[in-house]
């Protein structure tokens, strides 16, 4: 006798796993409707409900046994093909399905199943559990449509259409059904044998057979027997019945064996898992009624080796590979590894500051580590977008009913990946957005013919990756929305007035749809009809940092796209520093940088209609000063910096550049959320707190661009989105190669270098904190590279070495200043073309590019005559 | 503690943390009081509202630093001290009260509960409840709700604008 808890936790579990099963019913229920013999997913979902049957019976909740076993028993009928699937089984299943959501939604509630009669119910099912009127003789196989992936959500009055085809199946021995594009090839098998039915087998006969037997034609009856790992096929004869009992035989014993090997209960051996292939049953006895069967290949046992069967469309990965964990467990790791992060952060910080080599590396070991596990924990919160998708056949099915159209769902990378309380939070506007283009886009069946469409109209759902979201787009190929129309709309429900209506551009007008209280339903139906949906569906995605666009084409069909944010917690960025303070700008928004000294740079910086726009590689970009988007007042001339920092960024399609104070470096920052008196300014995504403890805002892209009305410049100056070249494109240019310490290197524009010398070490003299040299009867400011980068003591030499005699010196000279740079060995000079990345930019470093095969730094050269400056001060 | 009944009330007394905001005796009740800690280093919110001086790191966790001396229209300490984070819990989010010291818990009796005055400032009014009258000063209990009112909108009256008045 179990006591309470454990009973408890044995009736979660239930009701878990069961809940998870029946969204995987309505998928294959909908599958099948287009696929009406697959004997695997008949197959699957008689297993599904024989296991509900089976806990519910140990559990005690009668109604839920009793329900469950009728719908067994109409499973079992169809799947030994003593039925057909026709258009009101599917639905009485579908309304089981249904039923049995709500019997444990009731168990959640209250421990039991509830009371009630079921009665009426269960007499409909015993109802369609007679024979169909009509059951006879063969008419030609039916091609099979494609399976699963574009399951047609038909109106359930086609049913007689359908019956007729399907009807034939029963009666024959069997065909076998090709889904073309399916890695599963369907083999409609003939009923399974009474051996077979008592060993519970199943005979769903469905195999990733070598393409042998997958062309051997449709109408070929193919049985696959299978041992591990290997496959032998035999052709079937049936009217050789010596033949078929040896198969029989053969089956029966392979599939004990396979029963055994697997210790399954029999019968879950279909379960896609890749090491076991499906096994059929051969021809063994035929029912009643046999006609001709079409052509039976009669080739002689052959021993195939079968691939891995990928799992079918929409079915269950291998149970095996893969553990139930609470997603508590894996909230709470999550954010424990965000500070180990942090914590992580900080050590680096303080241990930089510090000249301890050993040290150095255990803290570079740790920082590895961290890493990758952060990686990982990263992935466990990932799941992929056809967790969101799985309802959605159904629901199309439903819906396409309910108005009377005729809808084809297409979906399209579903194993594109989001972290999971994303994808919680995109459930909702995605159903919405569905149901609205079912409800209004999609025009009767009657209309899409008289516009030239075909009648079924296809809605089109697509993941993917870019630019550092994941775009979910729901695109319909229905009326498309009309701007004029939606126009009339907001004027009559008072959502805009005549005048503003009037101002708005096209694009405007259709956006009008996301404005609270707009609906467009002539009636209010119960779906979408309440004025309630498209805001709702905007705010929600907006919530978590996401975005939503529609394009549309009268008469040719909408596109909706919902874009979000691709990781929550932890993110590279470039930390810039502004009037003092440091912000973080996240590296997915983050283009180049541009270091320009305002008298070089001062013709690249102009001013257009009053607003300020830069000049880069010959194309204009709007420009904002970080400083006066934050409230600062303007400096005066004399105070501006010699040199002027800009980050080029973009978001939703937006270029602009940000002219920062100073670049600090990247890093990889945990984002927190903002207190409520925070979150209002729309300039600050988030906030974090970096390596030495302090806290620092994160810039929201966006909300700088729209604060500094960077669209409204970028409109009026004409420019898209697309008008800067990829800036990563490298361009050709030369660069001196550059030893720095042991083994570091580095890269130094030739443009502006006057000279390349080797000056001995007596030479380098000392002045304020730096070093200076006697040079061509002036002094030379000279910035060690290894101290200036890697912080190494000594003057040219890594710690330890002894002082080379001499040291090669790079003079830098901009007509002005001079400025020797002091490496450990001058290695090449290079020209070519060099893709400069700025995820090594860091202080000193521009960035970071690969030459001879070697990474290389780019060396920031402004900072180092900032460097100088400060050491040596001017020096003549 | 357990309740000590004055006159006919039988209901128990409140528990409140005190702070010394300038001249006033600010209350909150105890338990919504999270912690009371050191003056901390700030990271200031450009754009936020006056009342917002910035952003502390509390183990880990950022916290809103509200100045309630600019939250109250008082003028700003001159002698150099710096003030404390009072931080408290509402709705689900830390936030911190800057204050000039922390005073002890009190427990005063119900019979000495007043609503605030009619007489007092708008500002006042929206900040505080209601006041005890202590022995030796009036304890004005905090109406922890207004912090939420705090906004960037220079219109509000919560923020510092009446205070004058008084």
């Amino acid at each position: 006798m179990m006591n309470d808890d454990a009973m408890n936790e044995i009736v979660q579990e239930f009701l878990v796993e069961t809940n998870e099963n029946l969204d995987q019913l309505d998928q294959d229920l909908v599958a099948l409707e287009s696929n009406p013999r697959s004997r695997e997913l008949l197959g699957s979902i008689f297993r599904t409900i024989h296991t509900v049957k089976g806990t519910t019976g140990f559990l005690g909740f009668g109604r839920l046994e009793k329900i469950s076993h009728a719908a067994e028993s109409l499973l079992s009928e169809l799947r030994d093909g003593k039925l057909d699937l026709t258009g009101p089984r599917t639905d009485v299943l579908l309304e089981v399905v249904d039923v049995i959501r709500v019997l444990l939604s009731t168990i959640e509630q209250t421990g039991t199943d509830g009371e009630g009669d079921l009665s009426e119910l269960i007499s409909r099912i015993e109802l369609l559990q007679q024979p169909d009127a009509d059951a006879g003789a063969a008419p030609a196989a039916e091609a099979a449509p494609e399976v699963a992936a574009a399951p047609k959500a038909a109106a359930p009055k086609a049913a007689t259409a359908k019956a007729a085809a399907p009807k034939a199946a029963t009666a024959k021995a069997g065909r076998t059904q090709k889904a073309s594009s399916a890695p599963a090839v369907v083999a409609d098998e003939p009923p399974v044998s009474t051996a077979l039915v008592d060993l519970g087998s199943d005979v769903a006969g469905s195999a990733t057979a070598s393409s042998n037997t997958a062309s051997s034609g449709e109408g070929d009856d193919v049985a696959l027997v299978h041992t591990s790992g290997s496959v032998s096929v035999s052709g079937l004869d049936d009217e050789a019945d010596d033949r078929e009992s040896d198969d029989e035989i053969a089956a029966e014993v392979a599939i004990a064996e396979a029963d055994e090997a697997n210790d399954d209960e029999p019968g879950d051996d279909v379960e896609d898992e890749s090491d076991d292939i499906v096994v059929a049953s051969p021809a063994a006895k035929a029912p009643a009624g046999v006609t001709q069967a079409t052509a039976v290949a009669k080739a002689s046992p052959i021993v195939v080796d079968v691939p891995d069967a990928p799992p079918a469309d929409g079915h269950r990965l291998a149970a095996e590979r893969s553990v139930r964990v609470d997603v508590d467990l894996l909230d709470s790791m999550m954010s424990q590894v965000g500070e180990l992060v942090l914590a992580r952060n900080q050590v680096s910080a303080h241990v930089d500051m510090l000249d301890n080599q050993p040290l150095h590396q255990t803290v570079q070991r740790l920082s590895m580590i961290v890493s990758e596990l952060q990686e990982g924990v990263m992935k466990t919160r990932m799941q992929a977008v056809e967790q969101l998708w799985s309802k959605l056949p159904r629901v199309v099915r439903d819906l396409a009913a309910q108005f009377s159209k005729r809808v084809a769902l297409e979906m399209e990378g579903g194993e594109t990946e989001l972290d999971r309380s994303l994808l919680e939070a995109v459930k909702d506007p995605l159903t919405h957005l569905v149901r609205n283009a079912i409800d209004h886009a999609i025009e009767m069946p009657a209309d899409r013919v008289a516009a030239g469409k075909p009648e079924t109209g296809t809605l089109m759902l697509r993941a993917f990756h870019e630019g550092g979201q994941v775009v979910l787009e729901v695109a319909d190929d229905g009326a498309g929305i009309d701007p004029v129309k939606i126009g009339d709309i907001a004027l009559e429900r008072g959502v805009v007035s005549q005048m503003e209506l009037d101002s708005m551009s096209e694009r405007e007008i259709v956006d009008l749809i996301f404005r609270p209280g707009f609906s467009t339903a002539k009636t209010v139906t119960n779906v979408s009809g309440r004025g309630v949906g498209m805001d709702v569906v905007r705010t929600n995605v907006e919530r978590i940092g996401g975005t939503v666009d529609l394009s549309s084409t009268p008469g040719i069909g909408t596109t909706f796209r919902i874009k979000i944010p691709l990781t929550l917690a932890i993110m590279p960025a470039l930390l810039i520093g502004c009037r003092g303070e440091r912000y973080a700008i996240p590296q997915t928004n983050l283009l180049e940088m541009v270091q320009l000294r305002t008298e070089e740079g001062h013709s690249d910086i102009e001013r257009i209609g009053g607003a300020l726009v830069y000049r880069l590689r010959g194309k204009l970009l709007p420009l904002v000063r970080l400083d006066e988007t934050l409230g600062f007042a303007p400096l005066e001339t004399e105070e501006q910096h010699d040199a002027v920092s800009i980050v080029v960024l973009q978001a939703d399609g937006l270029l602009l550049g940000v002219a920062v104070d100073d670049v600090i470096g990247t890093e990889e920052i945990v984002v927190k959320p903002l207190g409520q008196h925070v979150k209002q300014v729309p300039l600050f995504a988030g906030a974090t707190i970096l390596g030495d403890g302090s806290v620092a805002l994160i810039l929201d892209v966006i909300g700088v661009a729209a604060t500094a009305k960077v669209e409204e410049v970028a409109a009026s100056l004409g420019l898209g989105a697309d008008s800067l070249d990829d800036p990563r494109r490298g361009e050709r240019s030369t660069f001196v190669l550059l030893r720095v310490g042991e083994d570091r290197r580095v890269a130094v524009p030739l443009k502006a270098v006057s000279r390349l010398e080797e000056a001995p070490i007596d030479s380098v003299e000392q002045a304020g904190t730096g070093h200076v040299m006697q040079y061509r009867g002036d002094l030379l400011p000279l910035v060690s590279l290894a101290t200036f980068l890697d912080g190494t003591v000594g003057f040219g030499t890594s710690a330890g070495e002894e002082g080379p005699a001499s040291v090669p010196v790079v003079v830098y000279s901009d007509g002005e200043r001079n400025l020797g740079l002091v490496a450990s060995e001058i290695l090449d000079i290079v020209e070519g073309i060099f893709e400069i990345s700025t995820v090594g930019a860091a202080r000193g470093i521009l960035g970071s590019t690969v030459v001879h095969g070697h990474v290389t730094d780019v060396l920031d050269v402004e900072a180092a005559f900032n460097l100088s400056m400060k050491e040596v001060g001017n020096v003549h | 503690m357990s309740t000590e009944p004055s006159g006919l009330s039988r209901e128990p007394a409140v528990q409140y943390c005190t702070f010394k905001v300038d001249h006033l005796l600010i209350g909150i009740e105890v338990w919504r009081v999270q912690e009371v800690i050191r003056h901390q280093p700030m990271t200031p919110v450009p754009l936020a509202a006056k009342e917002v001086r910035g952003l502390i790191n509390l183990r880990g966790q950022i916290v809103t630093a509200i100045d309630m001396r600019i939250w109250l229209g008082l003028a700003p300490r001159t002698d150099g001290v710096l003030p404390m984070n009072a931080v408290m819990r509402l709705h689900d989010e830390a936030v911190s009260l800057l204050v000039d010291e922390a005073g002890e818990v009190v427990e005063p009796p119900l019979s000495t509960y007043e609503p605030v005055p009619s007489t007092a400032s708008d500002q006042i009014r929206a900040l505080f409840s209601g006041t005890y009258k202590l022995d030796d000063a009036l304890l004005l209990v905090l109406d922890t709700e207004s912090v939420t009112r705090i906004t960037g909108d220079h219109n509000s009256s919560t923020s510092g604008t009446g205070a004058r008045r008084s």
